[in-house]
């Protein structure tokens, strides 16, 4: 993914904008400070535990808004369906959309919908894009993240893709584990209300937690060291990933956020994401190192370090 | 998590590591003959606690890698089918053939399904009385018993529309191989603990007797792997040659009898081509007679398909323990994950891909380390 925007997309578009490379576009608008972005939902299955396509549309722009240090505000839902796809589903999506639309506080202003032929869609695809007001005297991003900062994660990693995987068709498993799916832009909000010196956020989806920090390590030029030990993954989440052969680490979340702040903050910024219901499991996992540049070590539970590495597309389940 | 995070404590390893600074006196060279095993010896970064005259040595026992380019071939042309509904394991489907690998025939518009057990495929089989569901068999025998299951099941259902491509390989002819070779360097094996929990212990004895070589059967997390290390280096050291069991837990020296009976129903043993290594007699498992309808080779008439190997991927010697991975030409260099040269760099378990992917830091772990809290 990574060859292929650094290869094809960025130098199409060629904009210091896109080239930010953050989860929303800061935009500068008569004065005004504007966070933008966009993203589109294929999930499948479409209903998995603890949610479904509808929030988890509305949920991952809200999050990617809230990421770039702004308030949303604005959602517009696209919807591409293939013939056949049936209404009644289509009606639960929606309702779940507009619920997670009043959750978050944003309004969904614009929309468009597309049918296509039978067999050239898989169901329903969601485009949502969304605009938020970013938050004065707030400047999120790589480039802010300094040695010595502390990493903050809000909760524990990989239920998400967990919680799919176990009901997708021939993978199917019997596992409790409910999807992570929600908002975290309250909580993003709390810690800027704090006066906390917020220097980077990024919800930890496709890839999870351990692209994030690859991703930091190498737009920031820094190194990052975390410690095994100290990142939460459940019980129940580890013990799927145990059997089917996977990283938790490189597993989607859907509902968590990482932060980045100067390590003396770090105790004041645990305490009060703890305090909030979206940030009860928070742990601090490790911290910014001038170097090795781009790379990211895992002090291991042996007290031996390996290097967490970018993954080559996605995890394939290992055979025994 | 119950029965793991006790084989993964820190405090508990530091006595094992200890022991085996204390034991080792002279160079010993000590093959882990499971790519699980490999895995886990990276992903905890276990080398950097041992001795520097201790070096590991990664076996062949990475399924995903000896799988013979032939056999990938053929599972390539049967995923194109249209009729067919091909099913895999993960791991497989990133490995290249002579030409392109499942993926590029999955977006070619090849039905390939990433299954976790041959009993999914057969599910789909019943699911899909249109298709013919065909189901990947590779593996050694730790997957054989389940893939022989699937066949045993099939024929009782009567499914007529379900087969197995088997690449079914065993490990003892593979290790008799090894020591065999001129250039051996192989002082001892931490045999593979979960095949040996299907198979027992018997398979072994005579090799360690023949070769004068200490096989210690080991688990895979890093307490076991230490344990096992610990088993093989006071053997190495007393100068004894014997089959030990540090996987006690699971492994019963007689082994699983009924998953071996219901291999023995299904399967024989056959000869197997290696990737990177050659044909080895009595290396595989085939189907046999008796099951020759859920033979995909014989269904489809593939017999004579496949192509041949990357002669710049050097696989064969770093599955043999001749070549470190680090130390292939094309390692990082042409070969990476995203484009692998040969199956080791494929999968997870593979010696390649865990030294890519897990390459240790530069750091001393005996000493306290900085801690990153």
């Amino acid at each position: 993914m990574r060859d292929l925007l650094e290869g094809l997309m960025l130098p199409s578009f060629q904009d210091p904008l896109l080239e930010a490379r953050h989860d929303a576009a800061l935009l500068e608008i008569q004065g005004v400070r504007l966070a933008f972005t966009t993203d589109s939902f294929v999930v499948s299955p479409r209903f998995f535990p603890g949610g479904n396509i509808g929030e988890l549309s509305v949920f991952g722009t809200v999050n990617d808004l809230a990421m770039g240090g702004a308030r949303p505000l604005f959602l517009s839902c696209a919807m591409i369906l293939e013939e056949g796809y049936p209404l009644e589903e289509l009606r639960q999506v929606l309702d779940s959309m507009a619920r997670a639309a009043r959750r978050c506080g944003v309004r969904i202003a614009t929309g468009d919908t597309k049918v296509v032929d039978k067999g050239k869609g898989d169901g329903l695809y969601i485009n949502t894009t969304g605009i938020g007001l970013v938050r004065d005297g707030v400047a999120l991003g790589p480039g802010r993240v300094r040695p010595g900062d502390a990493v903050l994660v809000s909760g524990d990693v990989g239920r998400h893709g967990v919680a799919v995987m176990s009901v997708r068709e021939g993978l199917a498993f019997e596992c409790p584990v409910q999807s992570d799916c929600s908002p975290v832009h309250h909580l993003a909000a709390a810690l800027m209300e704090a006066g906390l010196d917020l220097h980077c956020l990024r919800d930890p989806t496709r890839g999870g937690l351990a692209s994030v920090l690859n991703e930091i390590a190498l737009d920031g030029a820094l190194g990052i060291e975390v410690d095994e030990t100290a990142i939460p993954v459940a019980e129940d989440v580890s013990a799927a990933c145990e059997l089917l052969g996977l990283d938790p680490l490189y597993v989607a979340c859907e509902g968590r956020m990482v932060a980045f702040l100067p390590p003396n903050q770090a105790e004041q910024a645990l305490t009060l994401m703890r305090q909030h219901p979206e940030g009860c499991g928070a742990a601090l996992i490790g911290h910014v190192l001038e170097g090795p540049v781009g790379q990211v070590q895992l002090r291991t539970r042996l007290g031996t370090h390996r290097s967490l590495d970018l993954l080559s597309g996605e995890q394939l389940p290992r055979i025994c | 998590m119950k029965y793991v995070d006790e084989y993964r404590d820190g405090e508990k390893a530091k006595p094992l590591v200890e022991a085996i600074h204390q034991a080792v006196t002279r160079p010993w060279s000590i093959m882990e003959v499971c790519g699980g095993q490999t895995h886990s010896l990276a992903r905890f970064g276990i080398e950097s606690l041992l001795p520097p005259a201790v070096s590991l040595i990664h076996g062949p026992g990475c399924p995903v890698c000896v799988t013979p380019v032939a056999i990938l071939d053929q599972a390539l042309a049967l995923a194109a089918r249209p009729e067919v509904i091909f099913c895999s394991f993960g791991d497989m489907l990133r490995v290249p053939g002579s030409c392109q690998d499942l993926f590029q025939v999955k977006a070619q518009g090849g039905d390939i399904r990433i299954v976790h057990s041959p009993l999914d495929a057969l599910a789909l089989a019943e699911r899909h009385p249109e298709r013919q569901v065909v189901f990947f068999a590779v593996g050694f025998e730790t997957t054989a018993p389940a893939n022989a299951l699937a066949a045993h099941l099939a024929k009782r259902r009567g499914l007529r529309n379900f087969s197995l491509l088997a690449a079914q390989v065993r490990v003892p002819p593979a290790l008799a191989f090894i020591l065999e070779s001129p250039d051996a360097r192989v002082d001892a094996f931490l045999a593979a603990g979960h095949v040996c929990a299907v198979m027992g212990l018997a398979e072994y004895q005579p090799l360690a007797q023949k070769y004068q070589v200490p096989i210690v059967v080991t688990a895979f997390e890093p307490l076991d792997l230490l344990q096992g290390i610990l088993m093989v280096v006071r053997q190495l050291e007393a100068g004894r040659a014997e089959v030990e069991n540090q996987y006690a837990r699971l492994v019963r020296p007689e082994g699983n009898a009924r998953a071996q009976a219901l291999m023995r129903e299904v399967f024989q043993i056959v000869p197997r081509t290696w990737r990177g290594i050659g044909t080895l007699p009595e290396s595989g498992l085939g189907l046999r007679p008796a099951y020759a309808d859920f033979d995909a080779e014989i269904r489809f008439g593939l017999k004579g398909v496949g192509g041949v190997e990357s002669s710049r991927c050097l696989a064969g010697q770093v599955l043999l323990g001749r070549l470190k991975p680090t130390k292939c030409p094309a390692f990082g260099m042409e070969c990476t994950p995203e484009h692998p040269l040969g199956a080791p760099m494929v999968s997870a378990e593979g010696a390649c891909s865990a030294h890519h992917r897990y390459q240790p830091a530069s750091s001393n772990p005996l000493l306290p380390a900085a801690s990153a809290r």
